[in-house]
């Protein structure tokens, strides 16, 4: 019929376009474009630069065979949904000016020198792949975790698979307050069945399934009105079955009077906080509570002198107000019994490039809306550009602005785009010349397969790799 | 942006063949270039023709599914689309369906896990919006420009009443953010 034939009609204009190399006949003079990183920022960043011009190529650079970085690994396994954004950085890897190289670490197998060298603009994106030390003496002891690493570890990191956490003490501590603190709490203390037909690891799980763990505080170093959680994960953790919030009247006191004075996100937080001084039931066997105004100054070793057993906290008071208030410690300490600790204050950036400046104090690159600082042609974006705080949304927009402004600098000719650049042609010689064979997004989708067919016997959505040579092995099969 | 040409004229029952060809086939042509710049539009081509939906302009009584209903979009630029969305769909629906130009719409899909399809009402229209629930504010809380008027664009069904509304997404901010943001400590 008449419909059947056109539809027929576009699809072959559609073929004979893409056979007859259209990108290569659109685009051979387009600006080239490099992101480090093939987390959400480089996502992003590469999407906005594709759909904004017709000509722009853009080359996704990542260190793992696979990516997505902190969607796939950072993002917890009972949330889903959040991760529906790899739908939209498929269709980017997919686009017909965009190619993904897997298995490739800038700054050791191609320096950021040679990559500005072969494309226009280079895009740092490559995240905060270190976390914030707490400095205090006992850091290093057996059973201390950064939150980086034991999140790692129910996800599937493959540096972090051998963490072997041990779960058989009673009672868990948390440095900190943000999402990533109640990220962790809500995962030790989630009924089985909850966390069985998400993509947890399964080592994981199997720890979690003899946990012993009953108890978990979330200390911070100031007051309930800087915790710095959002509404979503606390209302989790509030509505987890079989735990209930242990809250202590007194940390409230003066709060109620200043709820009326505060913008809608913070009182609604607020009040849901106090809302569980009350309790919850008593028949749960399992406990969670905040704790303010309290900083870790010590881990105490137990009797083997190996092991945490406690840790050591100076109470704080409180300067100032609002989000900027300060803790002020006092000489006041109080010790915890614990045998889990966890300090969840803050991933950190670190340079991967001598050549790259690198702000030491703040652990960013240092930038101007996204422009690195004294060298042309080199941008930034998402945490290492910004610092390690926001959701996705956050770091959506902060893409958007730097490929705006990479835009930009292409219209006014701050970037030379007459000069022509060979892209990723030169870069895969280098590559070859030094051995490293990249993984392409198409052979990610094997990797991906084959995770997806290994979680179905277990009701799971995947069941992660994590071994970086086994998904090299599958991947190049 | 891409309207939906007018059929209008065909009457329910009309043969294909009855209708003026040469108009006809000028618009099938225009359909097939203008798929090719968007390849992700919706495929007009793949609805039958002689069931065309009412538009909600036309008929004064509400409620029959499948009416359409004309919406006004503005996008962070302040360029504004005209579209006609389906009574029943989403605004998130609308936008993906109809591929409109609004960076970064939707990225949770629906699914109440991110503020990226927060849209901005007329007072007079938000004021007779269903209510919202804990989760969505929970998330509208983290929105970027909130303000006394928004919602997220998928928890707001398209309705006959709406027709003619316009809605926007917070304007870009040009430049200025960009120094305070390198300076602040977080």
């Amino acid at each position: 019929m008449i419909i059947n034939s056109i539809t027929k009609s576009v699809a072959k204009i559609n073929g004979l376009s893409r056979a007859a190399g259209w990108r290569g006949l659109s685009s051979a003079s387009g600006p080239r474009v490099c992101v480090v990183g093939g987390g959400p920022a480089g996502f992003y960043t590469a999407q906005q630069l594709l759909k904004a011009r017709q000509d722009t190529l853009v080359d996704i650079y990542e260190r793992l065979p696979v990516p997505f970085g902190l969607v796939r690994f950072g993002v917890a396994p009972d949330h889903p949904e959040v991760k529906n954004v790899i739908n939209t950085f498929t269709q980017t890897a997919h686009h017909e000016r965009c190619s993904f190289h897997g298995n490739v670490n800038v700054g050791k197998d191609v320096s950021v020198e040679e990559l500005r060298q072969a494309y226009h603009a280079v895009v740092l994106s490559n995240g905060a792949e270190a976390n914030r030390p707490m400095g205090i003496p006992g850091e290093n002891l057996s059973g201390v975790f950064a939150a980086k690493d034991f999140v790692g570890w129910y996800n599937g990191i493959p540096a972090n698979k051998e963490l072997c956490p041990d779960l058989s003490c009673e009672t868990a501590v948390i440095l900190g307050q943000g999402n990533v603190a109640l990220d962790v709490a809500r995962i030790l203390l989630s009924p089985l069945e909850m966390l069985k037909t998400t993509d947890i690891t399964q080592h994981a799980l199997n720890a979690l399934a003899g946990s012993g763990i009953r108890r978990v505080l979330i200390v911070g170093r100031r007051g309930p009105l800087q915790i710095a959680c959002t509404i979503k994960e606390l209302r989790e953790l509030g509505n987890l079955p079989n735990s209930r919030a242990e809250m202590l009247l007194g940390d409230f006191e003066g709060i109620e009077e200043t709820l009326k004075d505060l913008p809608r996100p913070r009182k609604r937080l607020t009040e849901l906080l106090m809302k569980a001084v009350n309790g919850g039931d008593n028949k749960a066997e399992k406990s969670w509570s905040f704790r303010f105004c309290r900083s870790p100054v010590e881990v105490l070793a137990g009797a083997d002198g190996k092991r945490a057993a406690g840790i050591r906290l100076a109470l704080n008071n409180l300067e100032g107000s609002g989000e900027n208030a300060r803790a002020v410690p006092t000489h006041q300490l109080e010790d915890v019994n614990c045998g889990l600790i966890i300090s969840s204050i803050g991933y950190k950036s670190i340079p991967i490039d001598p050549a790259v400046p690198f702000d030491h104090r703040r652990s960013v690159v240092p930038n101007d809306m996204g422009r690195v600082h004294d060298t042309p042609g080199l941008y930034c974006s998402g945490w290492v550009k910004r610092g390690p705080t926001g959701v996705i949304a956050t770091t959506m927009n902060d893409s958007f602005d730097t490929a705006r402004v990479i835009l930009q600098d292409m219209e006014t000719g701050q970037l030379d785009l007459s000069i022509k650049k060979p892209g990723a042609q030169a870069i895969s010689s280098l590559l070859q010349t030094r051995g490293v064979r990249t993984v392409l997004f198409s052979e990610w989708e094997k990797i991906n397969t084959e995770e997806e067919r290994r979680g179905k016997p277990h009701g799971k959505p995947r069941e992660k790799l994590l071994d970086v040579e086994e998904m090299l092995q599958i991947a190049w099969s | 942006m891409r309207c939906e040409p007018s059929l209008s004229h065909l009457s329910t029952g009309e043969r294909i063949t009855n209708t003026d060809s040469m108009a006809y086939r000028t618009r099938i042509r225009s359909f097939i270039c203008s798929s090719l710049v968007h390849p992700r539009s919706e495929m007009m081509l793949t609805r039958p023709f002689h069931k065309l939906p009412k538009l909600c302009s036309q008929s004064p009584q509400n409620g029959s599914s499948g009416s359409k209903v004309l919406v006004h979009f503005v996008n962070q630029s302040g360029m504004k689309s005209s579209v006609f969305v389906t009574e029943g769909e989403s605004l998130l629906d609308a936008v993906i369906k109809k591929n409109l130009d609004i960076s970064g719409f939707g990225a949770c899909e629906g699914t109440l896990a991110c503020s990226t399809c927060h849209l901005i009402f007329e007072e007079s229209v938000y004021d007779k919006l269903e209510p919202t629930v804990d989760e969505e504010i929970d998330m509208l809380d983290l929105a970027y420009g909130l303000t006394k008027t928004s919602r997220l664009g998928c928890q707001v069904t398209v309705n006959c009443w709406m027709d003619g509304m316009t809605v926007c997404v917070p304007q870009e901010i040009k430049d200025q953010r960009g120094k305070q943001d390198a300076q602040s400590s977080k």
